[in-house]
């Protein structure tokens, strides 16, 4: 009998897998749909700072329109007390959540600035999130700004957090980092329980019709799966963090593939939105058999049984893994 | 402990009449919308009347509908009410005589306002409910908020009573607007007046299946004056039922009232009497005069109706020898004004001895909310020692022409010395009217003091002033008007200095705190001499901040009211300073705390901010500075401009006579441009290197600021310094080799942006940079005011619509539609403009009241003009409900003067060259603009031909008086005149302008094309006959704040439908369409400006009735404006607006066609996904997201259901019967003799 069963950030979860932050988790039909396809856990779409300030501004800006502009308006939309804003409206998503669903909800918070989390994080926490996933995303545009500075920021953040709320937090970083073990080892002695990596970013795109600059936001590809996949190999062991792999991971390949490197779950978003939430079922199928076939009874058996420290080519996760891909580059790739 | 409340009268009367109805049927109108405004929320929050239901509060298509659904709902047994004014209370009276005749007992409640005469008015007096006195209606006149307040119950517990019907009536905006302090009425004093028996006896009338009878019969001559009569114990009972209701009331709250209540000296001689907010300036002016000896007294009469002329009399002190009455309205030809008659008559029945009863005057006063103040209600008095004060006389203007005006004392002063006084000048939106609520607010219930606030807000809807009028003191402070002279002024925008007398309010030593953006060393040199002088005459205290860098840097972008509210407490000592800031931070938390924890930090960290900004100005004890207050018109400017609308625009219209204004509400067009307001901060800078002379943004402009032209380059000879203009590209060669010109009016542009949102050529190296560019207005002023003044006198090219396409040919026409006071980006003013453009010199205008009247025709200027040769559209408005009508009797009128010019033609004719006669007949039809330049060249011949004929005629009977001839000379010549050719001549020359064609435009928004004025278009659309009807559709009733329509669309957001609307919208285009014989077609212009061009031709052209819907952004949507155009492309896109026209020529032929044309493709973009980029639709996401995702689904559905319904249309087959052909031919009389419709 295999056993699909672990834990993610002191959580019990019924699998490793975890529907990632997108519109899947943000709506009631599709959350349902990935509870009965058998997800572990959900990651609900972010709550970003700047969201909730601009919809905070924005709706006060309403609530002005037409104020005493003539001697007949009192002003269009000064009525709508009832006004739910930011915050509240993403506070009542995730209890509606929370309700609806009986795997762990987990919420997510993203920016960078110190002074704005405590807060929200705290607001999640109270309205039954089960832990928080913190994305730290920067853009260090001022030459003046130095590497340090910005994992000073991002640490700084996560301890104002961690301190704040009694439920886990995971810290969902990109890959830009000079020396991402040293910073993962900080971040989790600021107080986080996990770390996902990576998260992917929207990044600007030019329309050459009307020759202007519009974020986008692809779907992620399979190869992506690669970067996380070394990181999290040459992370487990050296540092006492739980880990979620994200990004390109597509089948149930990957999903093998990362927990054999060391991740503690992996979650998935893109090929959820491609191919429905019922590929969890496929996936966790799959996963299942593949077990039985290669005799794992536990994911903990599995976990990190390739990651560099237990595997028996570790160089193969350095840079002559690097050329050796490139040079050996088989021609049937996916 | 007596709990107080901060409202307005609005408020203070619904807060009851919710309580105390099961019904509630409503209509917007100023200044009554807020009542109907607040029960609707009030019901759409679950609150609950004295009976445990949540009111049922429904909108109506007008008034009159309104007052239908409230006489049903009596008749069926549920307590009803409404609120209304004005033309409301109009539409009402058929059915209130009804509800009276059948003694129903309901309250309406009315914020009194003036009915438009010669002009209309928002603003208050009594001749509403003074035209509805007839219909038997008891009527209760409330003197202030408090009493507003009180009398709901009072007259609701009346009527329940006496069965007789009750007008409850406060001062429109004086009360209905006035933010006071008042002890609010609970539940139990609700129920303690109105028992459930009285409910009971009211259900127990209603009309039921069980217990069935018959209302409502025909009568013959034989019973209804008899049964008429059956009524009148009731009518007597009321004074006796009000009086013990009074008594009640009193018992309960200690606040006593009667229906007729004297104030003054026990042994006065002479006595005011008056009615409304009007009493409380009386009794400051009776109390004033008791105190220095003078028998003077008051008498305010509440009950008016029935009016208890014994009572009455009763009220009066004995000693009374003579009385003044106050009318605040006017029956022109009556023996005298209402009450005074009512007086008259309670005089000659009552007062026991003739000998001694007493002489009586009568006053008008208060009209369109004129100013009525202790010293008007003084010289009334003072009247009544003159023995040759007119019997008849006015108080409160200066009539120069009838002199029926009384002299005021302006040294008469009630102001009591322990109030403080605080006038504040702001921007419409800059919050300053917000803020100052708020003080009320705070002062009124969290301080021993009362408090008072009053706005005025001018008409504009860009760059309006506001004057927020504050009273703060021990209580009562009660005085209903405005404050002359004030301890504490604060200018919100410092500019206005140059353009207003702004000081002109402020109080010897008062305090004076200025934005601006100099350093407070350097602030007086900014002055205005005029100012400078003010200030050190009477010794103001000059302090400053510069609230706009405060507020920005706090992050409130242009929100400076935190700020200089604020400073006005730091400033004013109102309240010690500490109190002061904790209670504004309290008052923050309040008022924002709903709003989130940004705006909250971010208007805290502007109370700190402003404290720690705010300076003391030195005021040096000599020398003028460089800056002097603007002349407000140039010298080049038409007298009357000169004479009146300058004046108007200083805000000094108060001080003109009754000879400078027009008799007949006539006024001269072509004014905006006078009224130079530069209001823009940026303004549009024009790259002729990069511009690709589109034309789009002079198409776009809402306001008319940013023109384009081409010219022959000689006529930029002499152009001043600068002046940018590029080689034309077009292809038009009648244009070649001109110079083309994009130029801002930089006094008149708004800076809303659009124009650059539009404009699509980008500068290759720099693709931030457009071909117009908004850039800060200071910089360029000087240059581009002079620019302007040079491209004002440039000619425009008019070049053929065949040549050019549609775009560009027709900004290369004149708009005469330019400058007007619209919202900043308005949706609706770019589709009048291009009427403007392509048939402005021969286009009559009825305007729907609304909006587009509002900025049409408020004075003191219009937006409406002319062109060189003094031709432009002619414009009127009648009245909300009847624009299509209006326009039909314009188009009757025109066709009849001009058939009668035909006929003449054809008798003349003997007389005029034939070749001029067969031309001017078959001219007649011409509706292009060549036929129509050759017809005016054929006018002008008939009329120098008509000259010629006049000389003949005249040298004929010169002639025969000459010759000795022994006939009556002058008796056959008069004969002739009268009756022969000279009377023909002189015919023909007072019709013989309408020969060339009259477009007649009737131009409304959708609360009348779809709801109120939907059954005069209806019929407009049956009759065949050339009226074209514009529909500025917003889909909201823009102009009163923002109501449903029948336009609003199912999942928006909107007042009376506070949680979006639930069903969609109404299918105006498709009813018309039904005629099969009209023209019509949904346009937006910024989807496609060609087809909305196309159309305006297409339906001008059309000899039958068109309508043509204008999908008309508004800030009611709540979308940014400056994306005003491409927001009209997304919404198409979307799906959300199908483009159409429906041209029944396509089917005229015996084979017929296909007259429907869809216009704009198939939906490419989600409508949820557009929708969501409105306020109106997001709005109901944060508020009911279930809700708003369901009604989301539905309109989604009906977008769909729409076009498949209009795609099928447009494959039909259709053949339109030749009545048109046959009322078009009889339009023209020539042809159409024989043809009527019969």
């Amino acid at each position: 009998m295999v056993r699909l069963s672990t834990r993610y950030l002191g959580l019990k979860l019924r699998n490793p897998l975890v529907a990632a932050s997108s519109p899947l988790t943000g709506r009631t039909d599709t959350l349902e749909r990935l509870a009965d396809a058998g997800i572990g856990a959900v990651v609900l779409p972010s709550l970003f700072e700047e969201q909730i300030e601009r919809e905070e501004l924005a709706t006060h800006d309403l609530s002005l329109v037409g104020h005493e502009i003539s001697p007949e308006i009192t002003g269009y939309f000064d009525p709508f007390t009832g006004l739910e804003i930011g915050a509240t409206l993403y506070m009542r998503q995730l209890a509606h959540a929370k309700a609806l669903l009986d795997v762990p909800v987990i919420a997510s918070l993203n920016g960078f600035r110190p002074g704005g989390w405590t807060h929200h994080a705290v607001l999640m926490q109270d309205d039954g999130a089960d832990a928080i996933e913190l994305n730290a995303y920067f853009l260090a545009t001022d030459p003046e700004t130095s590497a340090a500075d910005v994992e000073d920021r991002t640490v700084d953040m996560v301890a104002a957090v961690c301190s704040a709320v009694r439920v886990p937090v995971a810290v969902k970083i990109g890959p830009w980092f000079s020396s991402l073990p040293h910073l993962v080892r900080r971040i989790g002695a600021a107080g986080a329980r996990g770390i996902v990596l990576f998260n992917r970013f929207y990044q600007p795109d030019i329309d050459l019709e009307t020759l202007t600059v519009e974020p986008q936001l692809s779907l992620s590809h399979p190869s992506e799966a690669r970067l996380a996949l070394r990181w999290i190999a040459i992370l487990r062991g050296r540092v006492a963090i739980d880990m979620a792999a994200a990004g390109g991971v597509d089948d149930v390949d990957d999903v093998i593939k990362m927990l054999l490197v060391g991740a503690d779950v992996v979650t998935m978003a893109s090929s959820l939105l491609r191919r429905g939430p019922e590929h969890v079922a496929m996936v966790l199928t799959g996963l299942e058999a593949w077990m039985r076939e290669h005799d794992y009874q536990s994911i903990g058996e599995l976990r990190g049984a390739l990651s560099q420290r237990s595997s028996p080519d570790p160089a193969a996760f350095e840079r002559a893994n690097y050329v050796k891909v490139l040079t050996g580059y088989p021609g049937s790739y996916r | 402990m007596t709990s107080r409340i901060v409202v307005d009268g609005n408020e203070a009367t619904a807060s009851v009449a919710h309580r105390v109805n099961e019904v509630i049927a409503i209509y917007p109108i100023t200044p009554a919308s807020a009542m109907g405004e607040f029960a609707d929320a009030w019901s759409a929050a679950g609150r609950r009347n004295l009976w445990g239901q949540v009111p049922e509060v429904v909108q109506l298509q007008s008034e009159a509908g309104a007052a239908g659904t409230v006489h049903g709902s009596l008749q069926a047994g549920a307590v009803t009410t409404t609120f209304t004014s004005s033309q409301g209370l109009l539409l009402m009276i058929p059915n209130m005589f009804k509800i009276a005749g059948e003694l129903t007992p309901t309250v309406f409640h009315i914020a009194a306002r003036s009915i438009a005469t010669h002009a209309l008015s928002i603003f208050g007096d009594h001749s509403d409910v003074m035209a509805a006195r007839s219909c038997g209606w008891a009527m209760l006149f409330a003197t202030t908020v408090q009493e507003a307040h009180d009398l709901a119950l009072i007259a609701q517990a009346a009527t329940l009573r006496a069965r007789v019907p009750f007008l409850h009536v406060q001062d429109g905006f004086r009360t209905s607007h006035e933010v006071t302090r008042i002890e609010p009425l609970d539940d139990a004093d609700l129920r303690a007046l109105i028992p459930d028996s009285l409910l009971a006896e009211h259900r127990a009338r209603a009309l039921d299946p069980d217990r069935p009878v018959l209302r409502g019969t025909a009568q013959n001559p034989d019973v209804f004056f008899q049964s008429r009569e059956a009524a009148n114990t009731y009518y007597d009972a009321v004074p006796g039922i009000v009086a013990d209701v009074f008594e009640e009331f009193a018992a309960r709250t200690g606040r006593r009232y009667t229906a007729f209540d004297y104030h003054g000296a026990p042994d006065a001689e002479r006595v005011l009497v008056i009615m409304g907010s009007g009493a409380v300036a009386a009794r400051e002016a009776v109390d004033a005069l008791v105190a220095r000896g003078e028998p003077v007294g008051l008498l305010t009469v509440r009950l008016y109706r029935p009016f208890d002329a014994a009572g009455f009399v009763a009220t009066l002190p004995a000693s009374a020898r003579s009385l003044v009455v106050l009318d605040r309205t006017k029956e022109p030809g009556a023996a005298g004004e209402p009450l005074y008659q009512d007086v008259l008559t309670a005089l000659a029945e009552e007062w026991s001895d003739a000998a001694t009863r007493p002489r009586v005057l009568n006053g008008r006063y208060g009209l369109g909310s004129k100013e009525f103040t202790p010293r008007m209600a003084k010289a009334a008095l003072d009247a009544l020692t003159r023995p040759d004060a007119p019997r008849s006389f006015t108080v409160g203007i200066v009539d120069d022409v009838t002199h029926r005006s009384l002299p005021v004392d302006s040294d008469f002063d009630t102001e009591r010395p322990d109030v403080t006084r605080a006038v504040f000048y702001g921007l419409g939106s800059d919050g300053t009217v917000g803020a100052n609520k708020n003080s009320v607010k705070i002062i009124g219930e969290h301080t021993d003091l009362d408090a008072q606030g009053y706005f005025v807000l001018d008409s504009k809807k860009s760059g309006s002033a506001t004057v927020s009028h504050l009273r703060f003191g021990p209580a009562p402070v009660a005085s209903p008007y405005l404050i002359e002279a004030a301890d504490f002024v604060g200018v919100h925008r410092f500019e206005q200095l140059f353009t207003t007398d702004l000081l002109a309010r402020a109080a010897h030593g008062a305090t004076v705190l200025l934005n601006a953006p100099y350093p407070p060393g350097a602030l007086f040199d900014e002055l205005p001499v005029e100012v400078q002088r003010q200030v050190r005459e009477r010794e103001l205290t000059l302090w400053t901040i510069d609230g706009d860098r405060v507020a920005t840097e706090v992050g409130l972008g242009g929100r400076i009211n935190t700020v200089m509210q604020t400073c006005f407490f730091a400033l004013s000592g109102v309240l010690p300073k500490d109190e002061a800031i904790s209670a504004i931070k309290a008052a923050i938390d309040r008022t924002y705390g709903k709003r989130g924890g940004t705006v909250l930090a971010r208007n805290h960290a502007a109370v700190d901010a402003a404290l720690a900004n705010l300076y003391a100005v030195p005021v040096p004890a000599e020398g003028e500075g460089r800056r002097r207050r603007y002349d407000l018109v140039p010298t080049a400017a038409p007298d009357f401009v000169q004479r009146v609308t300058a004046r108007l625009m200083a805000g000094e219209g108060d001080s003109l006579p009754v000879s400078a204004f027009p008799i007949d509400g006539t006024y001269p067009t072509n004014t905006a441009k006078w009224e130079r307001r530069s209001i823009a901060t940026e303004i549009p800078i024009w790259q002729p290197d990069v511009c690709t002379q589109c034309n789009l943004c002079a198409l776009a402009c809402p306001h008319a600021a940013i023109r384009v032209n081409a010219v022959p380059a000689a006529a930029l000879a002499g152009a001043p310094d600068g002046f940018k203009s590029t080689t034309w590209t077009g292809k038009d060669e009648s244009l070649a080799g001109f110079r083309y010109v994009v130029q801002v009016a930089p006094d008149d542009c708004t800076g809303c942006g659009v124009c650059v949102d539009v404009c699509p050529a980008r500068d290759k190296t720099e693709l931030k940079r457009k071909a117009i560019n908004l850039e800060p207005k200071q910089q360029y002023l000087e240059d581009e005011r002079a620019w302007w003044d040079f491209f004002e006198d440039l000619p425009y090219p008019r070049p053929s619509f065949d040549a050019l396409d549609p775009i560009k040919a027709s900004q290369l026409r004149e708009p005469l539609f330019e400058f007007s006071g619209a919202c900043a980006g308005c949706g609706e003013t770019p589709y009048l403009k291009m009427l403007s453009q392509l048939y402005g010199d021969h286009l009559l205008v009825a305007n729907a009241t609304g909006c587009s009247s509002i900025y049409g025709a408020n004075l003191p200027t219009t937006p409406w003009a002319q062109d060189a040769s003094g031709r432009g559209p002619a414009w009127s408005n009648s009245l909300f409900e009847d624009a299509a009508e209006f326009g039909y009797g314009m188009r009757l009128a025109v066709d009849a003067r001009a058939g009668q010019a035909a006929d003449l033609v054809d008798k003349l004719r003997p007389h005029l060259d034939d070749a001029l006669a067969d031309g001017l007949l078959r001219g007649m039809g011409a509706r292009d603009e060549e036929g129509i330049a050759a017809q005016r060249e054929r006018v002008t011949a008939l009329l120098d031909r008509l000259d010629e004929l006049d000389a003949e005629l005249f040298s004929h009977a010169t002639a025969a008086d000459a010759s000795g001839s022994t006939e009556p000379i002058d008796a056959a010549a008069t004969a002739h005149r009268e009756g022969g050719l000279a009377a023909d001549v002189s015919r023909l020359r007072s019709v013989a302008e309408t020969l060339v064609h009259r477009q007649v435009w009737v131009v409304g928004g959708d609360g009348w094309a779809y709801d109120i004025g939907f059954g005069g278009l209806d019929h407009v659309l049956a009759s065949g006959r050339d009226v074209n009807v514009l529909v500025l559709d917003t889909e909201v009733y823009s102009n009163t704040g923002g109501q449903a329509s029948k336009a609003t669309p199912r999942a928006a957001v909107a007042k009376f439908a506070a949680s979006g609307k639930s069903v969609g919208k109404k299918d105006l285009g498709l009813i018309a369409m039904a005629y099969g014989d009209v023209y019509v077609a949904q346009i937006a212009i910024g989807a496609s400006p060609k087809q909305t061009i196309d159309v305006l031709r297409a339906a001008a052209a059309w000899p039958g009735p068109s309508l043509v819907i204008a999908y008309s952004p508004c800030i009611a949507h709540g979308i940014d404006m400056r994306t005003m155009m491409t927001h009209q492309r997304n919404a198409v896109r979307a799906g959300y607006i199908t483009l159409y026209h429906y041209d029944p020529q396509a089917a005229l032929s015996e084979e017929g066609g296909q007259p429907l044309v869809l216009d704009s493709r198939p939906p490419r973009d989600s409508l949820a996904e557009w929708a969501a980029t409105e306020g109106r639709f997001a709005v109901l996401a944060r508020t009911q997201p279930e809700r708003a995702e369901a009604l989301m689904a539905l309109a989604e559905a009906d977008a769909k259901a729409r076009r498949a319904h209009y795609e099928q249309l447009a494959v039909v087959h259709r053949q339109v019967p030749d009545r048109v052909k046959g009322d078009a031919l009889r339009a023209l009389p020539m042809a159409g003799k024989e043809d009527g419709d019969g």
